[in-house]
């Protein structure tokens, strides 16, 4: 048995799986059974300033594709709906009724010094072991001067937390939000201004789908739609290279990372840890399919972590950033061919018309009806993979290496590259 | 009356018997039609179409499923084949499009391509507006005999060219063996009719009843009045069983006594025996065998004189007999049926194949006792006059594009060589349409 317990940031948790801030974590009640069920930790839903806001219905959407529903999914819901005195109390409890999980709470008032000292005073008060400073929801928010319309501004994302880590003694997490055209600026931000952790993603700016009998974006709000934040499996590619990016920066380190999107499975969360996360939240997940996914997480995270003789967390922590290098460091020579196992295969032809159509003509075809056969060209592939991507039978087409005896070059040491230099290093 | 058989109506009550012989295959509601046409891979050139006699895009109307597009998928179905609605229901699926399906390649299960067709068919089923125009119409004027499947699918497409086509058919209703043959449970309700007014809403098509080629009519009048005949007759006739007391009470041929179930306003009304015995291993005997035991016989025997993979009835459709509580018995040869007027027994000889794969008799009788005994060893053409076209086999001979002997006269369906389906009716019905329009076009005026 592994041991999954986590401490970054000045937080403890006897696991790495956290809810992130959102409806599951709006109350007592959902918080209480997400503890029952084995949940780490939580961050509480956000909280503001009194009065609370309001919010509309309906409120979500939904991707679903070929029958598998909530592949992506998305929401225009504000902060939460209820008082700060009723969420406070309510965090006080279940932190000395639980005094093992984590528990943060998620934070968002106007960018001014007073309501950050007013509120942090009165988290500091519930014993939580730390606040979560929400700069990324994407809509709603935003239009009210906070959420992402800060994360988006390094300096405001600096400011404010610097306010805050000198106003508490609190750990400081800072949530990023993706909807930015480089996420190093508001990490680095963070970081100078004293975060002790960030957390990211939070939602993705998006119109879900379009009804086209009522003529709106969905979800609709009396015949009316806004765009949301987008979040789910499909969102888990741009969080993974988002939460990368900001590992393997020098002037991030130092800073946790709280990984977030499209987290569903122990799996996910591993490719997270192996990117940089200290540890993982989850929404989306839990928004699916209830608590209970958290027995297969641990169990799943457990035995692979045996499987493969990890220990502790620690043991495969960034263990995949090493070899998260740009383009141009990669190794020009390596050449990979397509080889169709002719046991495995059905016959559908999706190969071959993939590589006919849109790739390189390097997928023949003889025969016909059931009795085809598809076979790989090799002196036309290149090796792009895209046949064994379309491939419906899994392993059947292998991508195998071929000896060419060629040593490691990369782009910046390629004679076709102009801008080379024999000593490599030149950046395109 | 036999004596001591015991044939009796309304073995079950009214509303058993509607069950019974309701819809045997759930139709799919819209969210399982899209997962299950999620599961199509959308092949290349996919194995499935050369499996379809009528070789529907597969692959396209399940895309069009998936994607909602239900009207494009039903036409794509009946661009190909104008009796995908029936083709839908009533194909062995298992043999054909299902059978070549991909998935099974993965230990999986086919596609459900026949419910697909039939979801996306069904839509347009609804009584919208006929998805083909008529072209103009060209003056050129067909004769079709027979309003069964090939002789419908060859109007259509006739008169969708702008030819006026006009049908005679000899019994009073439309539909060949889709409303005398097939099993009540494929094809419940007034699908068959419903079918035959969706195919002839097109327009152009003169529907005569009652109108017997041979009987009423001459091959040789409807020549001279007509610029093209096409022949879809079917297999009026059936094969005799060569033994003593296939003349008594109680013995009927399975296609008689199906058309008859297929015709009967009140199926409460219709006597069935208590116990059956089938005799044959084709399709019908299956189909005879099941609807018996579906009006309440209480047992049902099919006696075939091979074993299993020789049977004409698909693996398909042999567990299906069986899990309706049909008795299957192979390697048996019939040798006489017995009784006092009425047949009381049906006596068996034991047979087993020898070396040079003829059938030879191991030796031993034994006797079933029944009350009704069906005969279900196969159809045949019933020949048409001395002026009719050249036969091949017992059946109209006809080169690949359905032409006779005689160069105006086409010929397609059962009454020719090849698979007796209705896809494959459909097909042939099609094929001689095409050739025909040439025919007409090339025609000099
Ligand atoms: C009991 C039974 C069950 C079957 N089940 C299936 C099944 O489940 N699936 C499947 O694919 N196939 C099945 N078949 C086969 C299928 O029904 C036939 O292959 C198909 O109907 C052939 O179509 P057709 O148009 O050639 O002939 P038919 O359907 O036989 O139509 C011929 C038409 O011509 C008319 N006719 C005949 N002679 C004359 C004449 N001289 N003048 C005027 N009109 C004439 C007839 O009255 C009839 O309407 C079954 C067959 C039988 C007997
Ligand atoms: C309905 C809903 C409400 C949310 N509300 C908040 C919020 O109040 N504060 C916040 O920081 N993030 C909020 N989020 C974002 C989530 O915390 C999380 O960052 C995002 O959903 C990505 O994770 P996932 O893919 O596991 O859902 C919300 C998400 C959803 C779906
Ligand atoms: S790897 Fe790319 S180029 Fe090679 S066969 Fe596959 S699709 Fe074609
Ligand atoms: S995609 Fe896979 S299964 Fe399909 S033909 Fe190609 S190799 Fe065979
Ligand atoms: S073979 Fe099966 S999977 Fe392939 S196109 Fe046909 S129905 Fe779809």
């Amino acid at each position: 048995m592994a041991d999954l317990r986590c401490d970054f940031a000045g937080v403890k948790s006897p696991n790495p799986f956290w809810l992130a801030s959102a409806p599951p974590t709006d109350k007592a009640y959902n918080v209480e059974r997400a503890f029952k069920a084995g949940w780490g930790g939580v961050v509480w839903k956000t909280l503001g300033e009194d009065p609370p806001i309001v919010n509309t219905t309906s409120r979500y959407g939904a991707v679903a594709v070929n029958g598998q529903r909530m592949v992506g999914f998305n929401n225009i819901e504000l902060i939460t709906d209820r008082p700060l005195d009723v969420n406070l109390a309510e965090i006080k409890q279940i932190k000395r009724d639980w005094p093992d999980r984590a528990v943060l709470v998620s934070l968002m008032v106007p960018c001014e010094e007073a309501p950050w000292k007013k509120i942090l005073g009165a988290v500091e008060d519930t014993g939580a072991d730390g606040v979560e400073l929400n700069f990324g929801c994407p809509h709603g928010m935003s239009e009210r001067g906070m959420g992402a319309a800060v994360g988006q501004v390094p300096e405001y994302v600096e400011m404010v937390t610097r306010w805050c880590k000198s106003m508490t003694r609190m750990p400081v997490f800072v949530k990023l939000t993706p909807n930015v055209t480089n996420i190093l600026a508001p990490a680095r931000a963070a970081k100078a201004g004293g975060a002790d952790a960030v957390a990211l993603i939070n939602t993705v700016n998006s119109i879900i789908s379009v009804d086209l009998d009522l003529m709106a974006p969905t979800p609709t709000v009396d015949g009316k739609g806004s765009h949301g934040g987008y979040c789910g499996p499909a969102v888990k590619p741009i969080a993974l290279n988002l939460v990368a990016q900001i590992a393997r920066d020098p002037e991030c380190a130092g800073m946790a990372i709280s990984g977030i999107g499209g987290i569903e499975t122990w799996r996910d969360a591993a490719e997270f840890i192996t990117l940089g996360s200290d540890g993982v939240q989850v929404c989306t997940g839990v928004m699916h399919y209830g608590f209970k996914i958290i027995d297969d997480m641990i169990d799943g995270l457990n035995n692979w972590m045996d499987g493969k003789g990890y220990g502790r967390i620690s043991d495969f922590h960034g263990a995949a950033i090493p070899n998260f290098v740009d383009w141009q460091d990669l190794n020009i020579n390596a050449e990979l061919v397509a080889r169709i196992d002719q046991d495995k295969c059905i016959k559908c032809g999706l190969c071959h018309i993939a590589c006919e159509d849109t790739a390189h003509q390097a997928i023949s075809v003889s025969g016909t009806g059931p009795a085809r056969i598809f076979d790989t060209i090799d002196a036309e592939c290149v090796g792009c993979n895209l046949c064994a991507h379309v491939c419906p039978v899994e392993n059947c087409i292998e991508m195998v290496p071929v000896d060419n005896g060629k040593p490691y070059m990369n782009w910046t040491q390629d004679p076709r590259n102009p801008h080379a230099t024999a000593a490599g290093g030149a950046v395109e | 009356m036999t004596d001591g058989a015991d044939i009796q109506a309304g073995r079950l009550n009214g509303a058993v018997l509607a069950e019974n012989f309701a819809d045997v295959h759930r139709p799919f509601d819209a969210a399982g039609a899209a997962v299950e046409a999620s599961r199509c891979y959308f092949c290349y050139d996919a194995p499935c179409i050369g499996a379809c006699p009528t070789g529907i895009d597969i692959p396209g109307f399940i895309r069009a499923i998936a994607t909602g597009n239900l009207t494009g998928a039903a036409r794509t179905i009946l661009e190909e084949n104008i009796m995908g609605g029936s083709c839908a229901r009533v194909c062995p699926t298992e043999i054909l499009c299902q059978g070549d399906c991909v998935r099974n390649g993965v230990g999986d299960r086919p596609v459900e391509i026949g419910l697909l067709q039939r979801h996306a068919t069904d839509h347009l089923g609804g009584g919208g507006p006929h998805p083909f125009n008529r072209a103009d119409d060209t003056g050129r004027s067909v004769a079709v005999v027979g309003a069964g499947p090939a002789g419908l699918a060859c109007a259509h497409a006739l008169a969708r060219q702008g030819a006026s086509v006009t049908v005679f058919e000899g019994r009073a209703k439309p539909g060949g063996l889709n409303e005398y043959g097939i099993a009540a449970y494929k094809v419940p309700d007034d699908f068959a009719q419903d079918e035959v007014a969706f195919i002839t809403a097109i327009g152009g098509i003169e529907m005569r009843y009652g109108q017997a080629l041979g009987r009423d009519l001459t091959l040789a009048q409807l020549r001279n009045d007509f610029d093209a005949v096409f022949l879809g007759l079917g297999q009026g006739g059936v094969r005799a069983l060569d033994v003593p007391g296939a003349e008594l009470d109680g013995v009927h041929n399975a296609v008689d006594y199906i058309a008859d179930l297929r015709q009967a306003d009140d199926l409460t009304t219709l006597p069935v025996g208590r116990r059956i015995v089938v005799i044959g291993g084709g399709n019908t005997a299956i189909d005879i065998a099941v609807q018996t035991k579906r009006l309440g016989a209480e047992d049902v025997t099919m006696v075939y004189r091979r074993g299993p993979e020789q049977m004409g009835a698909t693996g398909h459709e042999q567990a299906f007999a069986q899990t309706n509580g049909v008795r299957i018995k192979h390697w048996l040869r019939p040798v006489r049926l017995e009784g006092e007027g009425g047949v009381r027994a049906a006596v068996f000889q034991g047979v087993e194949l020898a070396a040079d794969g003829a059938l030879v008799d191991t030796g031993g009788e034994q006797a079933m006792p029944c009350d009704m005994v069906f005969k279900a060893v196969g159809q045949s053409f019933v020949p048409l006059a001395a002026d009719g076209p050249d036969l091949t086999a017992g059946r109209i001979a006809v080169d690949e594009s359905g032409r006779t002997s005689l160069s105006d006269v086409w010929a397609g369906g059962d009454c020719v060589a090849g698979e007796d389906l209705t896809v494959q009716a459909v097909q042939d019905g099609k094929v001689a349409a095409g050739a025909i329009a040439d025919y007409l076009k090339n025609m000099g005026s």
